[in-house]
């Protein structure tokens, strides 16, 4: 082996040692990093595990925002037409937060059932919109169409 | 009848569009002189028809020509004008003739500079450029024709999405396209050499200044995009690794790995393959930036579903013009032979291909954390994402590592460095850097985090580092000895002054950054750092076409008046609200006031911000773009000639060695 073709190897294998390195430490920060989605009816039927963060899209309920008076705290409940999930956040919310309004929440669900939202996320513009919102609106709208069509 | 006109001059540009890729590339390839002459002609005109198309939208704009249709969509007449013209590209037909428009300025700059370029070198460039140029105007014509009518006209427009109405909106699209659109510049360059069967040092000095101008405005982009992401709330501060972000972060970091590995090409005639590969990745991923922000493949699924024509346009161009170049690589390629000479472990060499490794590992990850996701939705596999932490604990290990060797590498020779040399230079600023970091985390009184104290170390050994050859050269010139330094060694040194400087801001405010969200009640106040906030109500204010509430905010320290500030919130007609963060701007800090939400009876949730050294962020942006420009006024560029390049082409190292580093004597 030449010189030059050892150095070649212990190169490429420098290389080689580095981005699997970096690649294990990628999939490691993904894996310790994701967070699952699940819609009201899925936490609903027990797919969620209490503690675990995750995200839930759905519209908030007509009629269901109330807030402690004199605190950022609000609570209001989230449905996608077939289940409804208490939500309960301390902050301030998106400007287009509002009955009705499709979002998405980003939180732990507890023992009681409440969801604990630290992030509330709503639509500000279709074209800076997660897609999980596109999908739960257009879910829940459905759903409601279908539960129109169904009372008539 | 002008909108008309519009539409019409897009479809002479394809047609110019198609003659300029025919001649250039297959009259190339026959060595057929006279279709090689006609390249030109073609590509200024293709060129002048696409920019006419684009000043007959933006006319119809200023004239409120509600009958067509984008124009209804996207303005109003109480629209104030500036932002009638930055609402050509506020939605996705005209941001995709914005798109064309810019690919007709970088065509319109390869034609009128590329005449010193071998003719058929030149023709290919041109040819390539063509062919991009064919793809998106078919797109725009088949599936986005910004020109279309809306019958019977609207008698009031929809009014420009209210979130874009803001200067960021005249600076950062334009720019960040330059960015994008210049890559497909530094593209072509590299389609045009391997289809040409030649790759060498000329090459890379021929697309070098290209690439860099490209990687400048990318970078101008970018920090515009984050600046303008920071003062509007709710968008996640100065980055949020949002997709939309990640799109635009993917072809710098490869751009940046090209300008490094253009420079081992040009100085040493080493790593021309992989050069040619980052050119075809940093392209492409510009490409997929355009595609995934602008189709809507990303942030809506649905876009799908409104027009799929447009979806599987996109993904069938971007297919083919990644697919073609990459089979053509793997076709020519390996006819190119490093014969760089070799070097040994501890070169110059060496060092930038470890920052190319490094920085592309960071794309792939971005890559990895933006896609994938997006892939798993679209296979109905389960909807997950990847937030901040992903990236940010990808991050942090990678550019550790990555800002101790950017200290190092300007200070290994090529071929084969020496320790002992490259320690004598940088074992003071080593020294200086520890010290000033030590200095700066006492006074700073931080919690002393690994990753504040690890953020401002290497923020101080970037900086000093990048510092100690410009010094020593001064120096020595102030003692009359005879020390010129090179403009591209300088912009060199600037550059990574700015990157340090960027480090010590993002680090700084993630860091001792403090946030409060809390309720107030008009007289009550907030101490937050020794800064007393008292609020002071809201009023009812006007604007061309909104109605907002402005809150006062009176910011005492020890009871002197420090400033007063004044948040809005605004509601446009266009139903759309939209919350305008006030900001108290400083060199060291920023204090940063948004209204929250009314609670009743006068009592609002706020935002109250302490930023230090946040301007770091943007200030060293600017300076990486300064280094750029600087190393782009190297004479070399300027005086290129193709004699002089002939000569070049067999450059013995020594040659090239003295060109870039020009060591003094020690």
């Amino acid at each position: 082996m030449t010189p030059t073709r050892r150095r070649r190897l212990v190169i490429v294998i420098a290389m080689v040692v580095g981005v699997a390195i970096a690649a294990g430490l990628g999939l490691q920060a993904f894996r310790n990093n994701l967070l699952y989605y699940f819609t009201p009816s899925q936490v609903a039927a027990g797919d969620a595990h209490a503690g675990q963060r995750f995200r839930m899209g759905g519209l908030v309920a007509m009629g269901s925002v109330r807030r402690t008076p004199g605190s950022m705290t609000v609570h209001f409940t989230l449905t996608d037409m077939k289940d409804s999930i208490p939500i309960t956040y301390t902050g301030i919310l998106p400007d287009l937060f509002r009955e009705g309004q499709g979002i998405v929440v980003y939180g732990t669900l507890e023992k009681n059932g409440q969801f604990v939202a630290d992030q509330v996320l709503a639509k500000h513009d279709s074209k800076y919109m997660p897609p999980e919102v596109t999908a739960a609106m257009q879910k829940a709208m459905q759903a409601q169409q279908a539960a129109v069509k169904g009372a008539s | 009848m002008i909108p008309e006109l519009g539409q019409l001059a897009l479809v002479i540009a394809l047609c110019l569009a198609v003659a300029q890729c025919f001649f250039g590339i297959v009259g190339a390839q026959r060595g057929h002189f006279i279709w090689m002459n006609a390249v030109r002609p073609a590509a200024v005109g293709q060129a002048l028809f696409v920019s006419l198309a684009f000043v007959i939208l933006t006319y119809s704009f200023l004239t409120n020509d509600f009958s067509v249709r984008y124009v209804a969509e996207n303005s109003n007449t109480a629209l104030p004008w500036p932002y009638k013209i930055t609402a050509v590209w506020g939605a996705h037909e005209g941001s995709l003739l914005l798109w064309i428009f810019v690919l007709g300025l970088w065509t319109l700059a390869v034609a009128r500079f590329s005449r010193r370029l071998p003719q058929e070198f030149a023709s290919r460039v041109l040819g390539v450029l063509g062919l991009i140029s064919i793809g998106f105007l078919l797109f725009m014509l088949t599936t986005s024709d910004p020109f279309t009518r809306l019958l019977p006209p609207a008698a009031q427009g929809r009014d420009l999405n209210p979130l874009l109405q803001d200067p960021g909106m005249a600076i950062h699209p334009p720019m960040l396209y330059m960015g994008y659109v210049g890559m497909s510049v530094a593209f072509a360059f590299a389609v045009a050499a391997l289809l040409g069967g030649r790759m060498d040092a000329v090459w890379a000095r021929w697309s070098r200044p290209w690439t860099l101008v490209a990687w400048l405005f990318l970078t101008i982009g970018i920090t515009f995009g984050s600046w303008w992401s920071y003062y509007v709330l709710g968008w996640g501060g100065f980055w949020f690794w949002d997709p939309v972000e990640n799109a635009s972060f993917m072809p710098w970091l490869v751009g940046t790995a090209l300008v490094h590995s253009l420079a081992v090409t040009e100085k040493r005639g080493a790593f021309k393959s992989w050069t040619a590969l980052l050119a075809i990745a940093a392209f492409s991923l510009s490409l997929l930036g355009t595609f995934l922000v602008r189709s809507g493949i990303l942030i809506s699924v649905h876009a799908f579903a409104t027009d799929p024509r447009r979806g599987i346009f996109i993904l069938a161009m971007l297919g083919a013009f990644v697919g073609l170049a990459l089979i053509l690589y793997a076709w020519r390629a390996p006819m190119f032979s490093d014969n760089g000479g070799g070097f040994k472990a501890f070169s110059r060499e060496t060092f930038l291909l470890l920052n190319n490794i490094f920085l592309v590992v960071a794309a792939a990850a971005v890559l990895l954390g933006t896609l994938y996701p997006l892939v798993l939705g679209a296979l109905k596999l389960g909807q997950i994402s990847v937030g901040p932490p992903y990236f940010d604990h990808i991050f942090v290990p990678l550019m550790i590592p990555f800002f101790i060797l950017i200290g190092i590498g300007p200070y290994v020779r090529w071929k084969h460095g020496s320790v002992p040399h490259t320690g004598r230079k940088l074992g003071w600023v080593a020294a200086l850097a520890l010290l000033v970091g030590a200095v700066v985390i006492v006074l700073l009184r931080a919690e002393t985090s690994f990753i504040a104290m690890a953020g401002v170390l290497l923020a101080a050994w970037t900086v000093f580092s990048a510092l100690q050859e410009p010094a020593q050269r001064l120096w020595q010139r102030l003692h009359h000895r005879h020390a010129g330094l090179g403009r591209s060694v300088l912009g060199m040194s600037v550059a990574h002054v700015g990157a340090g400087l960027m480090i010590l801001g993002v680090t700084v405010t993630t860091m001792l950054g403090i946030t409060v969200d809390r309720v107030f009640t008009p007289g009550s106040s907030l101490t937050v750092h020794g800064d007393q906030y008292t609020f002071e109500g809201v009023r009812d204010v006007s604007g061309p076409n909104y109605q907002a509430v402005q809150g006062t905010f009176v910011v005492t320290r020890n009871g002197r008046p420090v400033t007063v500030i004044y948040p809005q919130k605004r509601q446009f007609r266009r139903d759309g609200t939209t919350t305008e963060a006030a900001i108290d701007a400083g060199p060291f800090r920023d204090l940063y006031i948004a209204l929250g939400n009314p609670l009743g009876h006068g009592a609002w949730s706020v935002r109250i911000e302490y930023k230090p050294l946040v301007r770091f962020i943007w200030l060293g942006g600017l300076i990486m773009v300064l280094g750029g420009f600087i190393a782009l006024m190297d004479k070399r560029y300027r005086r290129v000639r193709v004699k002089a390049i002939a000569l070049d082409v067999a450059a013995t190292p020594e040659e090239a060695g003295r060109d870039l580093t020009r060591e003094p004597e020690h």
